[in-house]
């Protein structure tokens, strides 16, 4: 063992008999930069009134944490929890299950920390300690002695002498760090693009799904829609009556189909934009329902005054009015769906939206 | 054979002996447990964080035995009667086999969401206490910079399990994730489709997302954790000004037994908690959601609340869609308006706090090293951006709720909106200006309170007539006025100053007692015989 020389000022002897205990902690304080300043017990007469009730509130705490975590563990084999099993009590006694297990290990959990914490803040001796820090950078010398041994890295490997080496070897390392952003980045790549066609400007509604043939609107279930279906003034939403139609796989199919009042249909039909014109058949309208601002179902539909809300940020919607945005962060119209209905009577698209539907983005003009 | 004789209670010294022959540990050993940590409330917060998140480690733990991220459609034939038969994905599936059919899975499922929920709370208030006292300041930037990168780390694991079990909400949270992904120029579809694996939602996203779940955003988090504590005991806490205390030390309790017991206690509190949380109160119910369906939301649809204020963001950002023609390429080409309030916003929301450190040394040509903490007050400008950052904060997080606010108020949604937009440019100055002048006069009161005394209430008149209130002199300000020296007050400590008057020579303490006094009154004296005796005796009380 090597002795502390910095510690050697004044000479120490571990081995005095006539040191107590915690000489020898204050000793190893000071060997650390630690000056214990203040070190009081919060008993010095031990065994008084004060103390032992202290003791008790203690052993009161630790005994109820046992309790707690023994109803928890009862409670979390025998307690009903299944749903939907079992008589009536059980039944009666299932919604508590949880309740159950959270109130018993909280209370678990709450009486130890509590236990600990008064542990610590009533029975430990009261102390202030000191401890100097050490801040601010190294000591000049050692700096020096760093900075020439990194600098003399480079001389020993003599990158000033052999330049050309140093330079084949960055060549030769650069394609290799490349390669971990070629596995990373080339394994994930996708082109929007899909059958030569771009992902974002077709939808379930395209003949092509269909096998050239328009495709019908129908419920989710797949059941094609008649004109009779939709009440005046209401509204359903339709999906593509393909395969999946329904289905995640084409998220951005999903279509309001809204029968209007008279009124409101002439109005439609005397605002609609250039795009829009021949979409409408007679009194029914069809515009998807996915959101032009951040791709949410905007399925909120006020029937009095013709709007439309998009729950997540708020977007409306005038119907009467291509769906022009009116209010909120959306900046474009719903896209109309152009429909019309076949020789035996059901809804179908005439072809699939004539411009992108949901949110925008940097290549949709 | 013979049997040697075995010292039960020389063990431990014995192998500890032992232990030091090959490790040489005494002195490294020692070290850490004489560490003296400094006690305050407010340096406790990011320890509700760190402990936090082991509970989120031990709960992940348990749901990753049961979870299966797949985006295979299945029918549903759990114990959930209304959702039987339902076509879902296998994610939702396991998520409700999870929340019905495995022992305690709810409640682990519950205590995993608000334990998330706490770790997020806990590293924004923790960063207000580090912003507000100035203990980001030299030579700790490294560790704020740290701080912050933990605070996006914990958001994007947040969203990524937020989006796991492929309930309604959780779709809907993805497809605007998508949507804003969509709206980044030049490479947003490429970016949306690659991540998605096609167009939204594919069938590879959870995948995707769980494996950031479990294992590359927690093996980030963990190794920023580690940093952010190696940092804190290589350059040791900063402690507030007081009595002893310099910039040069450390006051407070050593390491063991004394801290070390009351952070375990707090541990166990803040575990408590989070189980209590967990079992009493419902969160997430996503068996009342439904499976994800691209056509289906349903109103009052909000993130976790630490999304909320990007939400928020996104509903105030007016429709400003820019929409250009370059070089006659293409057919024009569009900056969609939800591009600035949830790309461009977060992206100066984490630039701006990355760098304060640094800006703020920078204009105060302040290049010297910190470990005394500065009150919010002797620092106003910090303080007063400060106040218009969370103000900003806080009209964004409101906004993010506005439909439910507009619902349950009875308040026009559109007025909300336009409050919103109002606000966030209104209120932040406010904040900014308010908090400045009332710092300055905290600042001023405290200097008031050193130069003259303490307020006793007491109104004096003079005999010329004046009135004047009776200040009571702090201390040592009395000692050296009593030693002759010029009377200038004490020198402001940067710590508390006492604002209360001790009650010598005080009026009588006001009765206490809400409805009836606790204390009854004194009995009226009795009379006495001879008053000059009277005043004798009582003077001196």
């Amino acid at each position: 063992m090597t002795t502390h020389t910095d510690a050697a000022v004044e000479p120490f002897d571990v081995s005095d008999p006539n040191l107590t205990r915690f000489d020898l902690v204050k000793e190893g304080a000071r060997r650390d930069g630690v000056e214990i300043v203040h070190y009081a017990p919060r008993f010095p007469v031990p065994g008084t009134k004060a103390e032992k009730r202290i003791e008790r509130v203690l052993a009161f705490l630790f005994l109820l944490t046992g309790l707690m975590g023994t109803a928890f563990v009862v409670a979390y084999i025998a307690w009903p929890w299944r749903y939907g099993h079992g008589d009536e009590t059980y039944q009666k006694l299932y919604p508590y299950y949880n309740p159950v297990l959270g109130a018993t290990l909280g209370l678990a959990l709450l009486t130890l920390g509590l236990g600990i914490i008064t542990w610590s803040k009533k029975l430990l001796p009261e102390e202030v300690s000191i401890q100097e820090r050490h801040d601010g950078a190294s000591d000049r010398t050692e700096q020096l002695l760093t900075a020439a041994t990194i600098v003399n890295m480079g001389d020993e490997l003599g990158l000033k002498r052999r330049r050309f080496v140093g330079l084949a070897f960055a060549a030769g390392a650069a394609p290799l760090g490349a390669v971990a952003g070629a596995l990373l980045v080339g394994s994930m790549i996708k082109a929007p693009t899909q059958n030569g066609k771009n992902v974002f400007f077709t939808t379930g509604w395209d003949p092509a799904n269909n096998g050239g043939k328009p495709v019908r609107l129908t419920h989710e279930d797949g059941t094609p829609i008649r004109p009779a279906d939709v009440s005046i003034g209401g509204q359903i939403t339709v999906f593509p009556g393909i395969p999946g139609g329904a289905t995640n796989k084409y998220a951005d199919s999903p279509t309001l189909l809204l029968h209007l009042r008279e009124g409101d249909a002439q109005e439609t039909l005397k605002h609609a934009k250039p795009v829009n014109h021949g979409s409408q058949w007679q009194n029914f309208v069809a515009y998807s329902k996915i959101c032009t601002h951040a791709g949410c179902p905007a399925s909120l539909y006020e029937q009095q005054t013709n709007r439309l809300l998009c729950p997540c940020h708020q977007s409306q919607f005038q119907i009467t009015d291509n769906a022009r945005p009116i209010f909120g962060p959306a900046s474009r119209s719903l896209p109309q769906l152009p429909i019309t209905v076949d020789d035996e009577g059901y809804f179908v698209a005439v072809s699939d939206y004539k411009v992108a539907i949901g949110p925008a983005f940097w290549e949709r003009p | 054979m013979k049997r040697r004789k075995f010292d039960v209670r020389a063990l431990p010294a014995k192998s500890a002996e032992a232990l030091d022959e090959r490790f040489q540990a005494a002195t490294p050993l020692r070290r850490l447990l004489n560490k003296v940590f400094p006690d305050h409330w407010s340096f406790l917060l990011g320890e509700i964080a760190l402990y936090s998140f082991v509970v989120l480690l031990l709960s992940g733990i348990f749901l990753a035995l049961f979870f299966d991220p797949s985006m295979a459609e299945v029918t549903y034939s759990g114990s959930y009667t209304p959702l039987q038969g339902v076509e879902m994905s296998q994610a939702y599936n396991t998520a409700l086999h999870l929340s019905f059919d495995v022992r305690g899975g709810l409640f682990m499922r519950q205590m995993h969401h608000w334990s998330a929920l706490l770790f997020m709370a806990a590293i924004v208030v923790h960063m207000f206490r580090v912003f507000f006292t100035g203990a980001f300041r030299k030579p700790r930037e490294a560790n704020w910079i740290v701080g912050v990168l933990l605070f996006w780390m914990g958001f994007l694991e947040g969203f990524a399990g937020y989006s796991l079990p492929d309930d309604a909400l959780s779709g809907t949270g993805l497809r605007i994730a998508s949507a804003i992904m969509l709206s980044i120029p030049i490479v947003g579809t490429w970016v949306t489709t690659s991540l998605f694996g096609g167009e939204f939602p594919g069938d590879v996203i959870l995948d995707r997302l769980y494996i950031a779940h479990v294992l590359l955003i927690p093996g980030a988090l963990l190794a920023l954790i580690s940093v952010h504590m190696g940092l804190l005991v290589k350059q040791k806490h900063t402690q507030w000004p007081g009595p002893g205390r310099t910039n040069e030390n450390v006051v407070g309790v050593r390491m063991f037994p004394g801290f070390a017991a009351k952070a375990g206690g707090f541990f166990m509190i803040v575990f408590a908690m989070i189980a209590a949380l967990a079992g009493l109160i419902q969160i997430n119910p996503i068996w009342l959601f439904g499976p994800y369906k691209a056509a289906v939301v349903s109103a009052a649809s909000q993130p976790d609340w630490y999304v909320m204020f990007l939400d928020g963001s996104t509903r105030l950002f007016p429709a400003w869609e820019i929409r250009f023609d370059l070089f006659g390429w293409g057919d024009g080409y569009t900056i969609p308006p939800i591009f600035w309030p949830t790309v461009v916003l977060p992206g100066i929301l984490t630039m701006l706090p990355l760098f304060y450190p640094f800006i703020e040394a920078r204009f105060s040509k302040d290049k010297a090293v910190h470990n005394l903490l500065e009150r919010p007050r002797d620092n106003p400008l910090r303080t007063a951006l400060g106040a218009m950052a969370i103000t900003f904060y806080v009209v964004l997080l409101v906004s993010g709720g506005n439909d439910v606010l507009a619902d349950k108020f009875d308040i026009s949604l559109n007025a909300m909106t336009w409050a919103g937009r109002i606000g966030i440019l209104v209120l932040p100055p406010l904040a900014y200006y308010v908090s400045y002048r009332i710092a300055l006069g905290l600042q001023q009161h405290d200097r008031e309170v050193l130069a003259h005394g303490v307020e006793t209430g007491i109104i004096r008149r003079l005999p010329d007539g004046r009135f004047i209130e009776v200040h009571q002199p702090l201390p040592s300000a009395a000692v050296s006025h009593a030693e002759g020296e010029e009377h200038h007050g004490l020198e402001y400590a940067g710590w508390v100053v006492p604002k209360k008057m001790n009650r010598i020579g005080a009026l009588a303490p006001t009765v206490k007692g809400f409805f009836f006094p606790i204390e009854k009154a004194a009995p009226p004296a009795p009379p006495q015989i001879g008053e000059g005796e009277r005043e004798e005796i009582t003077s001196g009380h």
